[in-house]
């Protein structure tokens, strides 16, 4: 949907050994996600070609492509419609609109990213939704002529629901205003009181201008009163919420510390019924020591775990202690969030999948009764008294929607009296489980306060879901 | 992932293919499921066009891990007329048939696959779970939202999921792992002599099914194949990098992408890849 958008193309050097050795040691360590939202005409499009452009993550084969179909459709030569890069589908590059959500990986020296692109048009709380609930951080574009419309609004409250941890708006355009300090105050300052009222404590505001490059790799010699970092900059120095912390190569004391404590959701139980792995098999001592071999295997979710820990089970709350760890296949003396790992216990418990594993002494209280804020994501509406299905963590039960409270005015940012929750909605509703679950409050922790809505017979998401406090 | 897909499905299956993305797939479920073996087959659609050192990797592999192997075969299909020869000759796009109804023989409801989204740009909109119908169609307009790391495979009879666990992978962080963790793989991924002529921008293999036309010359080169599939279809790149250290070098200062340096059938147009999704490809 971009107008024809000349990016003049800039040699930059080959990437060189030092990029290799920085990404030789592993992934994860570096990796950031984020999300960009934005209105049709903001130049979304733009920015993202621009950023995959000047960090070359677009190779020569797509480059032809783009450029080829760009000629086809008239574009002068030279001249890129970035869209195609990312309107992976037949139908997107034919009604030039974004539909679904787009995944882009690129890699500066320092890190690996990945950018959920999220088409703002149709569906857009959907698709806000999707790359906001795995997202570091949020760049929403902000068309620097037109100020903070009710779009920008609404993506920053859906943002501050969904307690993104970095949220940055891009005031693009800089160019066609002068490169005027004027224009970007009135539009930082907008921006800051929409974002003060949403709640939203971390708020980068920054002027750039994707078209023409300003601000978005380098800082812009034409926007010297700004004397921020560039996004690029930006996004490789943000703290990366959560899978940074795990880097498998360094001791976890090492690591910063976890202040939440360990949950486990138990994905199952592993007992080597289909026998040992050929290569354990072939080692009588080690076949031996493993013949009754018994581990709840799962992610962790939040906090650290060591051998020698105790430990507690949701529901039952009995008590036990780590007597063994395996990540990766290895065993080892301690792993922390997300490692996905198996653990042994001191004692035979009956553990099973959707139990959860807490540090002892912090078992959360089960409840029947939720409160929860829900994204409406399906076509369907919903409604009281609608039976659903809850998944949270591993756990999936039935569920009764016991009462609608209220939607929430993205326009006005207040709760109304509601009777249903229509798609796109976002309301507060009261479900009734029918077993215990160990919700905790979102604003707590994003892994224990949040769940999907199902659908109990055709399995459809049907929404999104954060439990208040 | 790969124990969340084990634990809420009854019969998944690992498409494996000996290409380098179903190598770290099964590898990454060795792991998980250590010290016991991997709690499910392994399934190769076979398009009778294979390179026989990936043959004889796939064998070897399964072997060394102890599980079985399920084998579809495109020839069966051709031979008894349920497919015909296409006039290009390449057989990548007949592998679909022989894969959904391998599917339904096995009443497979999980398919591991190791697609990546960086692959391509049809690709890129794929979720990590993807639910088929009964048809095994993907129907990219109408896909579960992806949410937190909360993954709804919920799926009524007859419907499958494809599961990618390597989606947000890519082709340098595939190398960098297989290098760190020291994985086998099929000698064609490192640099040998090849008899090989020059068609599309690429250097194809001189074979039994790929035989080069009368103007196009053979010669030997240095060569290594960034991906490995039908042999009819699969092109090689110049390359010294006879070592994963020097693979992994070679890779990230790349230009091209791996599809588009090496795959004559993903050239066919810019949806050929959704195409063949749709109707049920991986």
């Amino acid at each position: 949907m971009s107008a024809a958008t000349r990016i003049p193309v800039v040699e930059r050097p080959s990437t060189g050994s030092g990029t290799v050795n920085e990404r030789d040691e592993t992934r994860t360590p570096t990796l950031f996600r984020f999300a960009t939202a934005g209105s049709v005409d903001d130049g979304k499009s733009t920015l993202v070609g621009r950023l995959l452009h000047d960090s070359k993550a677009i190779l020569a084969d797509q480059l032809e492509q783009v450029a080829r179909t760009s000629a086809e459709r008239g574009f002068s030569h030279g001249a890129f419609d970035f869209a195609l890069l990312t309107d992976g589908l037949r139908a997107e590059r034919e009604q030039g609109i974004t539909i679904d959500v787009a995944y882009r990986y690129f890699s500066t020296g320092s890190r690996s990213f990945i950018l959920a692109d999220c088409p703002g048009h149709v569906q857009y709380t959907r698709n806000m939704v999707t790359g906001a609930t795995t997202a570091d951080a949020v760049i929403v574009l902000v068309d620097g002529r037109k100020g903070v419309l009710e779009q920008t609004r609404r993506h920053l409250a859906v943002v501050a629901l969904l307690r993104v941890p970095h949220v940055i708006v891009a005031v693009n355009k800089i160019d066609l205003v002068g490169f005027s300090q004027e224009a970007f105050d009135a539009v930082a300052s907008q921006a800051g009181a929409v974002a003060a009222d949403l709640g939203i404590d971390d708020l980068h505001v920054l002027p750039v201008s994707a078209l023409e490059g300003d601000n978005i790799v380098e800082p812009s010699d034409r926007t010297p009163w700004y004397d921020g970092p560039a996004l690029l900059e930006l996004l490789e120095t943000l703290p990366a919420a959560d899978v940074s912390r795990y880097d498998p190569s360094s001791p976890v004391d090492d690591r910063a510390t976890d202040a939440e404590p360990l949950r486990l959701p138990v994905q199952l139980v592993l007992r080597p019924q289909g026998g040992l792995s050929p290569e354990v098999a072939a080692d009588p001592a080690e076949s031996e020591r493993l013949r009754d071999y018994r581990a709840v295997a799962g992610r962790i979710s939040s906090g650290t775990v060591r051998v020698g820990d105790r430990v507690e089970i949701f529901p039952s709350g009995i008590a036990t202690t780590v007597t063994g760890i395996r990540s990766a296949g290895v065993e080892v003396d301690a792993a922390v969030a997300p490692q996905s790992v198996s653990l042994e216990f001191a004692d035979d418990l009956d553990t099973a999948r959707g139990a959860l594993v807490v540090a002892a002494g912090t078992l959360p209280a089960g409840r029947r009764d939720v409160d929860a804020e829900l994204f409406q994501l399906d076509a369907r509406a919903l409604t009281p008294g609608g039976r659903v299905l809850v998944k949270h963590g591993t756990t999936t039960v039935q569920a009764i929607v016991a009462q609608i409270e209220s939607r929430y005015d993205l326009d006005t940012l207040t709760h109304e009296p509601a009777q249903t929750l229509q798609t796109n909605d976002i309301g507060r509703v009261r479900l009734r489980l029918a077993a215990d679950l160990p919700l905790e409050p979102y604003s707590t922790s994003r892994h224990g306060g949040s769940f999907l809505v199902i659908h109990p017979s055709d399995g459809a998401t049907l929404a999104a879901g954060i439990a208040l406090a | 992932m790969i124990r969340e897909v084990v634990a809420e499905f009854e019969r998944p299956v690992l498409l494996f293919s000996g290409g380098k993305d179903s190598v770290v797939v099964l590898h990454l479920a060795a792991k998980a499921f250590a010290p016991g073996k991997v709690p499910f087959p392994v399934l190769h659609v076979d398009t009778g066009h294979n390179f026989p050192e990936v043959i004889a990797f796939r064998d070897e592999t399964v072997e060394r891990l102890g599980i079985r192997l399920e084998v579809a075969r495109v020839q069966d299909y051709i031979d008894d007329g349920r497919l015909s020869e296409r006039a290009d000759g390449t057989r990548n796009p007949l592998q679909t048939l022989p894969l959904l109804d391998a599917i339904a023989a096995g009443r497979h409801d999980a398919v591991f696959g190791g697609a990546r989204r960086d692959e391509d740009k049809a690709r890129a909109k794929e979720r990590i779970i993807s639910l088929r119908d009964e048809f095994g169609q993907w129907d990219p307009r109408n896909q579960r939202p992806e949410l937190w790391s909360l993954y709804n495979g919920r799926h009524t009879p007859g419907q499958h999921v494809r599961a990618f666990p390597i989606s947000n992978w890519t082709e340098l962080d595939v190398w960098s792992y297989i290098e760190r963790e020291s994985i086998p793989l099929p000698p064609l991924y490192f640099a040998h002599e090849r008899e090989v002529y020059a068609r599309d921008g690429m250097w194809r293999p001189v074979g039994p099914f790929s035989p080069p036309r009368a103007d196009e010359a053979v010669e030997v080169r240095t060569v290594r194949y960034r991906t490995v599939g039908d042999m009819s279809c699969t092109g090689a790149v110049e390359s010294d990098a006879a070592d994963l250290a020097a693979i992994v070098a070679e890779v990230a200062v790349s230009t091209l992408t791996e599809r588009g340096a090496t795959r004559a059938d993903d050239r066919l147009s810019e949806a050929a890849m959704e195409d063949r999704k749709k109707d049920g490809y991986f």
